[in-house]
């Protein structure tokens, strides 16, 4: 039901995420005639033969799959540059690389309805996997190593990322910050064992003793 | 989002005006909505707006279909229609839900009941009476004398510690669309400051950002 997620696992729901990623711009090439849709969500189209045109990731995907026009995947989405940035990836050990917030969600719902128009698709849908667990992986061993504060920042993580590891990292913020408040210099001998009890949802690795 | 002003519809006679904007401002309300831990103030312009369109075009797309227009096009208005009225809908939902989990603690504070809406209040208010009186006669009444308040956990209890309130030291995620620089600790403790670009995500206690959020600087993800 609509607004229903169970908080406690996670704010958002898989589909939650998709359906914000859904409003994203994409090209697409028409292959029939129609006219100006206007929508609550705002004005698309005219629709001619072979003029590409832009409209967010839902409309695409209905038209798709009444086979009504084809794809142009984003130009972030080729062989080259998706190599590029694997690699980058995998040298740097605590910085992420720009990729589009909805990368994840883009990807997935092309591979699934739009893959004959995407060159390379094998090549590319392997790329996209690789990035994602290279970015996991890192977000995972990163995740070891805050240090207690307010605030923590995260560039280029992309919507799906986070809402995987918004569970954990707020519970262990959360322990960090009740334990490294000013006021809180008594709680210092207990501190220890009660950031493992928290932390406890995560395979354990050794946090850092305080 | 495609950027428009006035547009008028082909058959259907209803204007979108700036609709574009609208929908795009609902799926933010929505989504700072889910993710702050209290309520958050009523968007009441922004809903009527949302319900009127939303019926302008259910309307229209009945419309659509009694004349015989062609099946396609009225699936994809139905799709935006649909996308649409979720938002609302969840945007509501997730409202009531707070209202329901903090039920005594937003009529007792002035600040969260001025951000329900009229309803809401309303809500609120038979909620927390039934609530009240299902307590008193299931439980409370035969508690020893000193014990029957259901906002008080006992008569000697100085503030009403059985009320529970929304956690505001959480945790959120939250991205700036300007400049922004932030007090990370509140008055008289270490002034230290965070600074966010535009565009910088951030895992962030939820106080911290309050402000910003109510003010539009800062949007929750």
């Amino acid at each position: 039901m609509a607004g229903q997620t169970d908080p406690h696992i996670s704010l958002f729901s898989p589909q939650e995420v998709e359906f914000m990623a859904e409003d994203e711009l994409v090209e697409i090439v028409p292959n029939m005639n129609m006219e100006q849709l206007n929508f609550i969500s705002g004005d698309f189209g005219r629709f001619i033969p072979q003029i590409p045109t832009k409209v967010p990731l839902w409309l695409a995907v209905a038209l798709k799959r009444r086979g009504k026009c084809s794809f142009r995947p984003p130009g972030w989405m080729s062989v080259d540059n998706l190599t590029q940035i694997l690699e980058a990836e995998r040298e740097s050990q605590s910085t992420f690389q720009a990729l589009p917030f909805s990368y994840v969600e883009i990807a997935r719902l092309l591979f699934d309805h739009a893959h004959d128009d995407i060159p390379d698709k094998y090549m590319v849908r392997s790329l996209v996997e690789d990035i994602r667990d290279v970015r996991l992986h890192k977000l995972e061993t990163n995740l070891g190593s805050f240090q207690g504060t307010s605030a923590v920042k995260i560039s280029n993580v992309s919507a799906m990322e986070v809402n995987i590891v918004r569970p954990f990292v707020r519970r262990a913020l959360e322990a960090f910050y009740k334990h490294d408040k000013p006021e809180a210099d008594i709680d210092r001998d207990t501190r220890s064992s009660r950031q493992q009890r928290e932390a406890n949802n995560e395979p354990r690795r050794p946090l850092r003793q305080r | 989002m495609a950027s428009n002003s006035e547009t008028r519809g082909s058959s259907a006679d209803y204007e979108t005006m700036m609709s574009a904007s609208d929908v795009e401002l609902l799926k933010r309300a929505w989504r700072n909505e889910k993710a702050a831990p209290e309520i958050l103030q009523y968007e009441g312009a922004l809903v009527e707006r949302a319900k009127e369109q939303i019926e302008l075009v259910e309307e229209s797309v009945e419309d659509y279909v009694e004349n015989g227009k062609d099946p396609l096009l009225v699936s994809l208005y139905q799709m935006d229609l649909d996308r649409t009225q979720f938002l609302l809908r969840s945007y509501l939902r997730v409202r009531l839900l707070k209202i329901e989990k903090f039920m005594f603690h937003n009529l007792k504070s002035e600040e969260a009941e001025r951000r329900l809406s009229e309803q809401e209040r309303v809500f609120a208010t038979k909620c927390a009476d039934d609530l009240a009186k299902h307590f008193e006669e299931t439980v409370l009444l035969k508690l020893p004398e000193n014990y029957q308040s259901v906002l008080k956990q006992s008569q000697i209890s100085e503030v009403d510690d059985m009320v529970p309130q929304p956690h505001l030291d959480t945790f959120v995620v939250c991205r700036s669309n300007n400049f922004v620089s932030l007090n990370l600790y509140e008055e008289g403790e270490s002034p230290e400051t965070v600074e966010m670009e535009r565009g910088d995500l951030y895992f962030i206690r939820y106080k911290i950002v309050k402000g910003a959020i109510e003010s539009g600087q800062i949007d929750l993800i």
